[in-house]
């Protein structure tokens, strides 16, 4: 076998080690699932084995999952009139798929698995079908059914051998909100049977299988209850209650297959084990066959790899490698920056004007560092590393060796140029010059470089140390070497690029802005503010339209308009953010959290928070009912669809070229609502068609800012997809 | 046409519904026998001419289970050709059982009824019989269900009411109630609960607090304020995304109380008293119900009383008096507003904050009630109305005779 070693051991003991090849981590994908069937089958019929130990052959990992590449061919009838032959198909493959697990676990053989790494999805779903979990209890095992943060459940008896192993309370959290648990947990809730030493679990996995070696399931036993009960136990029955409201506290509804893992536990574990598995496979075939699946696939999974294979790095260039590189201007971003290259091991140099500014960025990774040990995402000796490639100076000369500078000092073209030229003196020839703005044209600010060509624009986002996503922004003059090197700069500190061209807001500031002019055009038409704040919400943006102006500081959209307006002149169209902004920071001196008053007004905790009053004289409302559901959904749109235009725009302008870039820009850079999938792939889950239509609709009732632009309608005449 | 007469209606005492009530040592099943003895007592009944008895029940399993009108009617040695069914309306089961014992009269089904109620909730407590709309994740996410106390303070938010106001209601609910038993306006319906040697257990409603005041109950934490801002809320908002922030004003004191008792109506056509020799005190001229939001699922009493007066022409000047159970203070709130409803006519001799809430018994009661306060009165028109669960309402209206 290619991808499983089987050996047997004097007592029949079968130890079977999952060792896929050629991939550094174990998936189970056709070939793998295929052995695998082999294996049990083997397993049932040799007499010579007594009993199997399930093992992994990877450092920390004993199973990633399946990989969910067949998605799409679970997205429904292809055509009409077929539907009912579909189904029938899918419900066939599906359960073909259950029966693989169900039948290692009535084998009639004890079966026990040696947890030493992370098993997750179908590789959690793989260890419950085994009769005995033994994982060490170090930091590297973990366990999780994390496919509800891919908009789908488990499929292979995941959500009905979870709850009948810890019960439905335990199992719901877990099964929602794709936690990821590790050794101790799962011993406590029950998940886990043992833990033992690292590289002692197949011994002990062993002596299980030797000497207790149950062959039955739990479930498969007479008389078998699961614990705690039903979901009509009073406690099952409030936690459920109390999962769906979290549910809706979290998601909003916009993710179906939470409803659908709700109902494979509700009605799943008042069943049979077997018509259980039925059950789950329904729910699952209802949540494949959700747009927002096989959306949230795409963008989560499929885009960002491509994009990270160099999917648009110009071809025939030899990969750049970064040994050292400089950093100028240790004020958030530059530290973060600094943090982030020195976490994927690159020598850095983080430089200021004084050394005490320069020890201050230090101290800020420090402080980054400490908060990721104490919540446990980073350890004193990885800290310690990291910290030790970072050296903060003021010494221009040592920029000589670099292989990339990046200055990211105040958004001041002057300012800029300065440290651009200072560092450009010492430069070795053929180091890239990058600046790090997400206001001020790449173009402008390379004039004052001698390179030009080797000069581009790198938009980092903050907290730039989490924050995976980066905009490479092209100025005229830059050449495809340079823009090479960035892709490898950028794949170098782990983070994925996208290619945006040198242009006013370039992309993601750009489409945000529109979460800010939506909104205060409701507010200017007289809908009450709460519910604009409570819409924003609910379509699934992180932060409501209105709490989000209010953090990031009033004054710095009202600046951006104002200084899009004397840019564009008389080309300039005004919205109500114009207007509203002016008279809460000009009239009203209302600059958001930090003056403890902006479209809020805040507590001394700053925290406790209420809507002022005031913007009642500023727009009265009139719309103050949204409890109708149209009335909903058309606020939801009109602010989500602002945003997938301006998405629309940039690809039509040419400032993206490739919808995943705008897809991925949207959720990694402003967490565009992932069960979108992006602003490009709405328009996609809503039909280009019906999506013109009801922009025109929009158009119609709330003005041309609604209005597509030929690129779309090309597009819906013509039935074009962006995917 | 053939009417729905009320001769006769008779409760318990309520009774706290909990291990410490009066009422708990008696099973649910004593409770309905004895209001059916006492109705048939005291009108010298022969049980053969009954065709039917309804009971509202809520949480029907256990001893409330497997049709306990029908146990009631045998232990209570009905003759045994009396037959019996409970149903169940929530809150509104009580009521729904007159109304539903009004059809069978009316259609000819039926000639002499009894309907009521029985919950011992201190016995089977409230929500033991499960339910699909509070557990179903498909009920749960497409309804925005709430619970019922974050879903009070819902309504009471998206009227405006504050603290003091609901507080001031439920003070002088209780005022009310006091006074009522004080002038002894309940004792025509009272029937003393009696133990299983027969002596007295409980002859008063046990759950007043004839002390309170707005001041005395302001005191109170809100009862919801942690399981709304913690988690519900957010469903509220998001199924009223108007409301900014949930006002978490409920609490026990101006909450319906928990309780038990039991209560029956004695109901029959004209002929039938006349045959039986009883006298008829009322009429049921009409019955109503409706759905609602299922999501703050108080909101029923408005739309229903308004479709039961718009069917009879009437407005609200023409009822003398409203009997709206008091599920929350905020319920009754909405509905003095929104109906233009003077407090002087609204649950004149208290409600279900100062005495309390028997699920499936309190419409009949409050039947009772208005009837009683018509003659006392010397008035004509009561609307006996209550919220009810999963989002419905339903009323009734009654003419004294």
């Amino acid at each position: 076998m290619k991808h499983w070693k089987i050996e047997i051991d004097s007592d029949g003991i079968a130890l079977i080690t999952f060792d896929m090849a050629d991939r550094r981590i174990n998936t189970l994908d056709a070939e793998t699932l295929e052995e695998f069937a082999a294996l049990v089958a083997r397993i049932k019929a040799d007499a010579a084995i007594r009993g199997v130990v399930l093992a992994s052959a990877k450092a920390g990992t004993f199973c990633a999952g399946g990989d969910f590449m067949h998605l799409e061919t679970f997205a429904g009838p292809p055509e009409p009139g077929t539907e009912a032959e579909t189904l029938t198909r899918d419900v066939a493959r599906l359960t073909e798929a259950q029966a693989l697990f169900r039948s290692l676990e009535t084998c009639g053989k004890p079966v026990a698995c040696a947890i030493e790494g992370t098993a997750l999805g179908g590789g959690a779903e793989l260890v419950t079908a085994c009769h005995y979990r033994v994982a060490s209890d170090g930091p590297e095992a973990k366990i999780g059914l994390i496919e509800a943060s891919l908009g789908l459940l488990p499929a292979g008896g995941g959500t009905q051998r979870l709850p009948r192993i810890v019960g439905i309370r335990a199992a719901l959290p877990l099964l929602l909100e794709s936690k990821i648990i590790g050794a101790a947990e799962a011993v406590k809730i029950g998940l886990v049977h043992a833990l033992v030493p690292l590289g002692e679990t197949v011994e002990a996995a062993r002596n299980w299988v030797r000497e207790h070696g149950d062959p039955v399931q739990p479930w498969d036993k007479k008389g078998y209850a699961v614990p705690g009960g039903g979901p009509y136990v009073q406690a099952n029955s409030e936690a459920i209650a109390v999962a769906a409201a979290l549910s809706r506290q979290r998601y909003h509804g916009n993710y179906p297959a939470q409803g659908h893992i709700l109902t494979a536990v509700y009605e799943g574990t008042q069943l049979p084990f077997d018509a259980g598995l039925r059950i789950e496979m329904r729910e699952f075939i209802k949540a494949a066959r959700s747009p927002q699946a096989r959306s949230i696939l795409r963008t989560k999974v499929v885009s960002p790899r491509e994009i990270r294979n160099g999917a648009n790095r110009p071809l025939g260039i030899p990969v750049r490698r970064f040994h050292k590189a400089v950093v100028i201007g240790a004020g958030l971003m530059g530290s973060g920056i600094a943090h982030a290259q020195a976490a994927a091991g690159i020598e850095t140099l983080l430089i200021d004007i004084t050394q005490e500014a320069a020890d201050k960025g230090k101290a800020h990774v420090r402080a980054a560092l400490e908060k990721a040990i104490a919540r446990g995402r980073s350890s004193p000796d990885a800290a310690d590393a990291i910290l030790a490639r970072i050296t903060a100076t003021t010494d221009y000369d040592r920029v000589a060796d670099a292989d990339i500078v990046i200055e990211a000092v105040f958004e001041d073209r002057a300012v800029k140029a300065e440290v651009t030229r200072r560092a450009e003196a010492k430069l070795a020839p053929g180091a890239v010059l990058a600046s790090n703005t997400s206001t001020l044209p790449i173009t402008g600010l390379a004039a004052a470089s001698a390179r030009p060509e080797s000069f581009i624009g790198l938009h980092f986002f903050s907290p730039v140390e989490r924050m995976e996503l980066v905009e490479i922004i092209r100025g005229e003059r830059t050449n495809d070497a340079t823009l090479a090197a960035a892709f490898d700069y950028v794949a170098a500190i782990r983070k994925t690029p996208i290619v945006v061209k040198d242009s006013r807001g370039f992309y993601t500031s750009r489409t945000i802005s529109m979460y800010l002019e939506e909104p205060c055009e409701m507010l200017a038409e007289g809908i009450a503010p709460a519910i604009v704040e409570n819409i924003g919400q609910m379509t699934g943006m992180p932060v409501g339209p209105l709490s989000l102006p209010d953090a990031i500081g009033l004054e710095l959209p009202y600046h951006v308009l104002q200084q899009t307006r004397r840019d564009l002149g008389d080309a300039y169209v005004p919205s109500a953010a114009d207007a509203i902004l002016h008279k809460l920071v000009v009239e009203h001196g209302r600059h958001g959290r930090r003056n403890g008053k902006g479209f809020f007004d805040y507590a001394e905790d700053g925290k406790t928070k209420s809507l002022w009053p005031g913007l009642a004289d500023i727009a009265k409302p009139t719309l103050t009912d949204a409890f109708d559901e149209r009335v909903k959904t058309d606020l939801k749109n009109r602010i989500l669809y602002r945003m997938a235009l301006e998405a629309a725009k940039c690809l039509e302008e040419g400032v993206l070229a490739d919808p995943r870039e705008a897809d991925v820009g949207a959720t990694l850079g402003f967490s565009f609502p992932l069960w979108t999938g992006g602003p490009l792939s709405l328009i996609d889950q809503v039909g280009v068609a019906a999506f013109v239509a009801q922009c025109d609709r929009l158009a119609d009732l709330y003005g041309e800012r609604f209005r597509p632009g030929r690129m779309l309608r090309e597009m819906a005449a013509s039935g074009e997809r962006f995917y | 046409m053939r009417q729905a007469y009320i001769y006769d209606t008779v409760r318990t005492p309520r009774g706290r519904g909990r291990k410490e009530g009066s009422l708990h040592e008696i099973t649910s099943v004593s409770l309905a026998a004895q209001v059916l003895e006492a109705i048939r007592d005291r009108n010298a009944l022969d049980t053969s001419v009954v065709d039917d008895a309804v009971f509202g029940c809520v949480d029907a399993v256990g001893e409330q289970g497997g049709v306990i009108t029908r146990t009631a009617l045998l232990r209570a040695r009905y003759d045994h050709r009396v037959p019996g069914m409970q149903l169940n309306r929530f809150c509104a089961s009580g009521l729904e059982a007159c109304n539903v014992g009004a059809g069978k009269l009316m259609s000819g089904e039926a000639d002499m009824v009894i309907a009521g109620g029985v919950a011992s909730m201190s016995r089977v407590p409230m929500g033991s019989e499960g339910s699909a709309i509070g557990t179903d994740p498909i009920s749960l996410l497409e309804n925005y269900v709430l619970p019922q106390g974050v879903a009070a303070d819902l309504l009471a938010t998206l009227d405006g009411y504050g603290r003091h106001d609901v507080d001031a209601y439920a003070a002088e609910s209780q005022r009310r109630a006091a006074r009522a038993w004080s002038e002894g306006r309940f004792a025509r319906s009272i029937v003393p609960v009696k133990d299983q040697l027969g002596m007295l257990r409980l002859d008063r409603d046990e759950h007043i607090r004839a002390e309170t005041t707005t001041e005395s109950l302001s005191a109170l934490q809100p009862s919801f304020a942690q399981m709304g801002e913690m988690l519900f809320d957010a469903t509220a908002r998001q199924r009223y995304p108007q409301v900014e922030k949930i006002a978490h004003v409920h609490h026990a004191g101006n909450s319906a109380g928990i309780v038990d008792g039991a209560a029956a109506v004695l109901m029959g056509t004209h002929e039938a008293g006349a045959r039986a020799g009883l006298k008829a005190r009322g009429v049921v001229r009409a019955a109503a119900s409706i759905g609602s939001d299922p999501s703050i699922m108080l909101s029923g009493p408005v739309p229903v009383v308004e479709k039961l007066l718009k069917a009879q022409g009437m407005t609200v000047n023409d009822i003398d008096i409203f009997e709206l159970n008091e599920a929350f203070a905020a319920v009754v709130l909405r509905m003095m507003t929104a109906l233009a409803v003077p407090h002087d006519r609204m649950n004149v001799n208290g409600g279900a904050i100062a005495m309390g809430h028997p699920l499936g018994a309190t419409g009949a009661m409050l039947v009772g009630t208005a009837l009683d306060e018509l003659e006392r009165a010397d008035k004509e028109l009561a609307v006996v109305a209550l919220c009810v669960g999963g989002g419905m309402g339903t009323a009734a209206l009654i003419q004294r005779v």
